[in-house]
């Protein structure tokens, strides 16, 4: 029975402080592999100081074609923004 | 779907495409776009892994450590960049194991300058410096293009292609600085890979079927002549400094156009290692496939591994 080894996708740290970041994806038989070839293709040049992997079928998307119902409910909420609110000029640095 | 909206999408996205908005995995394409980008991504890929087999054979026979260690972080660099490929063109929905299949059977395509040999060292600088240099040219008009996976990896290529070229720049210079044998050895490379840079770019213009439409997709920016023309420009100062003559007596600088006018392309060649007649095409193809079937064994091995793994990890759980 041939089974192929399954994709991953790997999110880097590059720098202690930032969070980690997608860089791209990879096939590897398990985690641990996965890991060490994230080291080797996506951090030949120590553009990392951490690595996720995570294998790309427990990943959940939303859907673009939904985008629209989906990210509704933030667009008519303008009071979640500073500018909503009107202040007099003289007040400074709020 | 109703024809209806097939051409509401398509509307859609024909507009996303001119205000420069990127296209993503999950977002509804032509089938004509997805196969075009399957196409163009994967001989991409392929190039880059094919590409590691002129240069694979030097690597014990570099002349010092310092050239050493350089040639093989280069090599390592193009399999990076092909695995990088790989996974964008995943994104389309195609496997990696149908993406090998294609080439290993031949219906995928690698770019022509590989199906060349590399006979002397001066190759491995007449490559760095000529042939990474045209794929540079080649790849910075893709860091923009449309489809996200493929711009975002092409960014991330540019920025550790430029090391490639430098190391056969550097290459060719301290031969031209050596011996006249050496300085001689530097100017056969050159002879021998000068023409077959020229054709990395394609076909011209009016002979390239895909360009107009990859232009208007803007998975193309600029067209194949206007991209050689660049090389050009560039690279004769740059074989000045070396003092080496590039083969093409009809190349001379043409003041009105600010660029140099240059000899044709003899495209019988072009075609003819196109459709698999060149040097070396048999051989590195055969490469590619050996390398895929004596390493399947290790595959499968390294998948029973995981499995015996995690059956252990699960008995220990119950």
């Amino acid at each position: 029975m041939k089974k192929d080894w399954p994709l991953w996708e790997v999110f880097v740290r590059s720098k202690n402080g930032l969070e980690h970041r997608h860089f791209g994806s990879l096939h590897a038989a398990d985690a641990e592999m996965a890991l060490e070839n994230a080291r080797d293709v996506y951090t030949r040049r120590n553009e990392g100081v951490s690595i996720w992997v995570v294998e790309s079928k427990y990943i959940t998307a939303s859907n673009p074609e939904n985008n629209g119902e989906f990210f509704e409910p933030a667009k008519d909420k303008v009071y979640r923004h500073p500018t909503f609110y009107n202040l007099p000029d003289e007040i400074k640095h709020m | 779907m109703s024809q209806e909206q097939v051409k509401s999408l398509e509307e859609n996205f024909e507009h996303r495409i001119a205000n420069d908005e990127r296209i993503e995995p999950k977002n509804w394409m032509p089938e004509k776009y997805r196969q075009t980008h399957i196409r163009q991504i994967s001989q991409h890929a392929h190039s880059e892994i094919v590409g590691m087999l002129p240069e694979g054979n030097w690597i014990t026979r570099a002349p010092s450590l310092r050239r050493k260690v350089a040639l093989l972080a280069k090599v390592q660099d193009e399999a990076g960049h092909g695995l990088y490929l790989y996974s964008a063109c995943e994104t389309l929905g195609i496997s990696r194991e149908e993406l090998y299949n294609q080439l290993h059977t031949g219906k995928a395509k690698y770019s022509s300058i590989f199906n060349y040999p590399a006979i002397t060292w001066a190759d491995m600088g007449a490559i760095g410096w000529l042939v990474d240099g045209a794929a540079i040219i080649n790849q910075v008009a893709l860091c923009n293009t449309s489809y996200g996976p493929y711009a975002r990896a092409m960014v991330r290529i540019c920025k550790e292609e430029s090391f490639h070229q430098r190391q056969g720049y550097e290459i060719m210079l301290t031969l031209c600085n050596g011996t006249p044998e050496q300085k001689a050895m530097a100017q056969d490379a050159l002879n021998r890979w000068w023409w077959p840079s020229l054709m990395m770019f394609g076909p011209r213009d009016e002979d390239s079927p895909h360009t107009e439409q990859s232009m208007k997709w803007k998975l193309k920016r600029k067209t194949n002549d206007e991209l050689r023309q660049q090389f050009v420009d560039q690279t004769v100062p740059q074989a000045a400094i070396l003092g080496i003559q590039i083969p093409d007596p009809d190349l001379k600088w043409n003041e009105e156009k600010q660029g140099y006018d240059f000899g044709e392309i003899d495209w019988d060649e072009f075609w003819q290692v196109v459709k698999g007649h060149g040097p070396c095409n048999k051989e590195r193809l055969k490469a590619r496939v050996n390398a895929w079937k004596n390493g399947a064994w290790v595959r499968e091995a390294a998948m029973n591994y995981a499995e015996k793994k995690k059956n252990k990890q699960l008995d220990k759980a119950i």
